[in-house]
């Protein structure tokens, strides 16, 4: 798979400019590929899914029963069909995940953008906050907010937002830090340029790839957390998502009664989509530092030619690759 | 010296930060924990009780100044207020029984989840492209995926419901009192085996793929590459030259993680019925008991900076250059 894509790119720039930006490098990547095919099979279910399977609330059949060719999940310990809730829970879950990740990635890049670039007092306070928010165990504090607070869906994303921006904002400021002491800032500095234009179009464009693993990352941390907020019974248990599903699964003892089919279907739902974006991460972390692509093509060259792996990283590869 | 100072400044900070949030936010908020209680007693407690009750909360009509050192001095003297699930033992004593519990189970499943994962990082590492570098990242990271409390509900359905390998709830069996005997530690060993390996099994990826990451630069450094051509043997260069030098970013991981292993242990307490801090969590926030919820909050966080704390002092210990300055 990577194979051909590669030659396919190295013959392209014969003819043309090549497609060097990063989503194409990204989508040559096989773990990315995978993990975004993944990721928009989830996103279309929870957008799409919704209007071709039952109401996920309808009382539909007898209590706890097992999958079958009329509910190809099972039923719920309140007889509702598993399968419309797993579909249903996907969006508002997927929704809220999204949107709190992109809020704590944004929240966190200003906050740390800010703290690297202006140094001084507001680095010093900045980085204090940031480092009281990460040391403060989130979860704890997650439900001390939202007890207070009407539960829903809502609630679960301003929670997670409070608790989750603070390691984006370390990682962007160290970034930040490294990047100002490089020679094209100050090259941009002594040509006059203004301080936004050297914020947004001289750092920002080399820390696409941090951005975006920041986001992946917020959004895993967002699914996550929000289904175990919500399976704390934290959220609103009359509305319909991934954590409310294990709620009431764990309320009407389901696995104590072997009713593993309302327990199995959302935990692999959440971890599929956690696993998908990890390996958009990968995918992420492989372009932009090379010395992680555990390469199999470059150990079975070894092997072939019966060498013994050198003690240095191949960073360099071979012509066509 | 003065990394460990500029820490411990960092952490009282922190843990000021989360007394001043447990004061004010019950005070921003509607409802208050005396009206919970009153609701709770519907009907058979008197109107004018809500106001006695709102003195024990420490929820006065005094400026909140005044409230604030009040509620400081009552802290410093480990008076957490009232519980209101469990009215009317105080705060204090309900944590008191599962803080133990949670520190043990959290504890053993860190630790030996950091050796292990750490151990599987080191030798992965060290064989690049072979088998095991090659099946256990994505493994753990899919295994790293599902939240630790569903990971404990599948064991607790596949392990201890079908096959009766392991028993479904508390800490030690029901039969027993808690001794010190060999029947007893037998038993809450043996309570442990599931919650204990769902948390290990959910963080093991993370150690082994930090570990991976600065491995592989260190891998690349001139004195390893010294180390070889010396003729040292590979399990020395493996561990003493390498290894070494690449856990120094792991530790530093291991206090952030804590808070994190923290909180999802909670989750896997409630999942097993394991009396600790998850446990006394679920019934604060089924019974709207809003001083226990704070008091956990409160215990965990001090919790993980004293863990923190530990792990600073080991670090001087691990690495000389932090001596030096």
């Amino acid at each position: 798979m990577s194979v051909p894509s590669g030659q396919a790119s190295v013959a392209a720039k014969a003819v043309r400019r090549p497609r060097s930006g990063f989503i194409w490098q990204l989508m040559g990547n096989r773990k990315a590929a995978v993990g975004v095919v993944i990721v928009l099979f989830f996103v279309l279910l929870g957008v799409f899914g919704p209007f071709i399977t039952a109401d996920p609330a309808a009382f539909v059949s007898a209590p706890h029963q097992p999958p079958s060719s009329e509910y190809l999940l099972g039923t719920t310990g309140q007889g509702q069909d598993v399968l419309a809730q797993t579909v249903a829970g996907a969006r508002t879950s997927l929704a809220v995940g999204f949107l709190v990740g992109l809020a704590v990635m944004v929240i966190g890049a200003a906050i740390g953008m800010v703290a690297g670039f202006l140094g001084g007092w507001v680095d010093s306070v900045l980085s204090l906050l940031t480092n009281v928010f990460l040391i403060i165990p989130g979860m704890p504090m997650a439900v001390v907010i939202a007890a207070y607070l009407r539960p829903g869906p809502v609630t679960i994303a301003l929670v997670l937002i409070i608790t989750g921006w603070a390691w984006n904002a370390r990682v962007l400021r160290s970034q930040v830090l490294a990047l100002r002491e490089k020679d094209f800032v100050s090259a941009a500095i002594v040509s006059g340029e203004g301080r936004a234009r050297i914020i947004f179009r001289e750092i920002l464009p080399n820390m696409t790839s941090l951005l975006m693993s920041g986001f992946i990352s917020a959004t895993v941390y967002a699914i996550g957390a929000q289904v175990g907020l919500e399976f704390l019974g934290i959220g609103d248990v009359g509305v319909v998502t991934w954590g409310t599903n294990l709620y009431w699964a764990s309320n009407n003892a389901a696995l104590l009664t072997g009713a593993w089919w309302t327990v199995v279907p959302t935990g692999l739902c959440v971890a599929l989509i956690g696993f998908a974006l990890v390996l958009v991460n990968f995918g992420i972390d492989e372009i932009s530092n090379p010395r992680l692509r555990s390469d199999p093509n470059w150990s079975r060259m070894l092997k072939r030619n019966k060498l013994e792996e050198g003690l240095t990283t191949p960073v360099v590869r071979r012509v066509g690759q | 010296m003065r990394h460990l100072l500029k820490n411990l400044g960092l952490y009282a900070l922190a843990a000021w930060a989360s007394l001043t949030l447990n004061f004010l936010i019950p005070r921003m908020m509607p409802g208050d924990p005396a009206s919970a209680m009153f609701a709770r007693f519907a009907g058979q407690l008197q109107p004018e009780a809500i106001d006695a009750l709102r003195e024990a909360f420490g929820f006065t009509n005094e400026p909140l100044l005044k409230q604030y050192l009040t509620y400081g001095s009552n802290i410093l003297q480990g008076n957490l207020g009232l519980s209101v699930a469990y009215f009317p033992a105080t705060v204090t004593e309900v944590i008191g029984t599962g803080l133990g519990w949670t520190l043990l189970l959290s504890g053993v499943a860190v630790i030996i989840s950091f050796f292990v994962g750490t151990l599987l990082g080191v030798i992965a590492t060290w064989r690049r492209g072979g088998w095991l570098d090659s099946t256990l990242p994505p493994l753990l990271s899919f295994l790293g995926a599902f939240p630790y409390f569903w990971l404990a509900m599948m064991l607790l359905y596949g392990l201890g419901f079908t096959l009766g390998a392991f028993p479904l709830r508390h800490a030690y069996s029901d039969t027993l009192a808690p001794e010190l005997s060999g029947e007893f530690l037998g038993s809450v060993i043996e309570h442990m085996v599931l919650p204990a390996t769902s948390i290990v099994i959910a963080t093991l990826g993370g150690w082994m793929l930090g570990m991976r990451s600065t491995m592989v630069g260190v891998l690349s450094e001139d004195y390893i590459t010294l180390a070889n051509a010396k003729g040292l043997s590979q399990p020395r260069i493996m561990f003493h030259y390498a290894a070494r030098n690449a856990l120094l970013p792991n530790v530093t991981g291991f206090g952030m993680a804590l808070g994190f292993v923290l909180s999802g242990s909670l989750l896997t307490e409630i999942v097993f019925s394991y009396p600790g801090q998850g446990y006394l969590l679920i019934q604060a926030v089924r019974n709207q008991d809003y001083p226990l919820m704070q008091g956990i909050f409160l215990t965990i966080t001090m919790a993980v900076l004293a863990a923190n704390l530990l792990v600073d002092i080991l670090y001087i210990w691990l690495d000389p250059r932090t001596r030096a300055r």
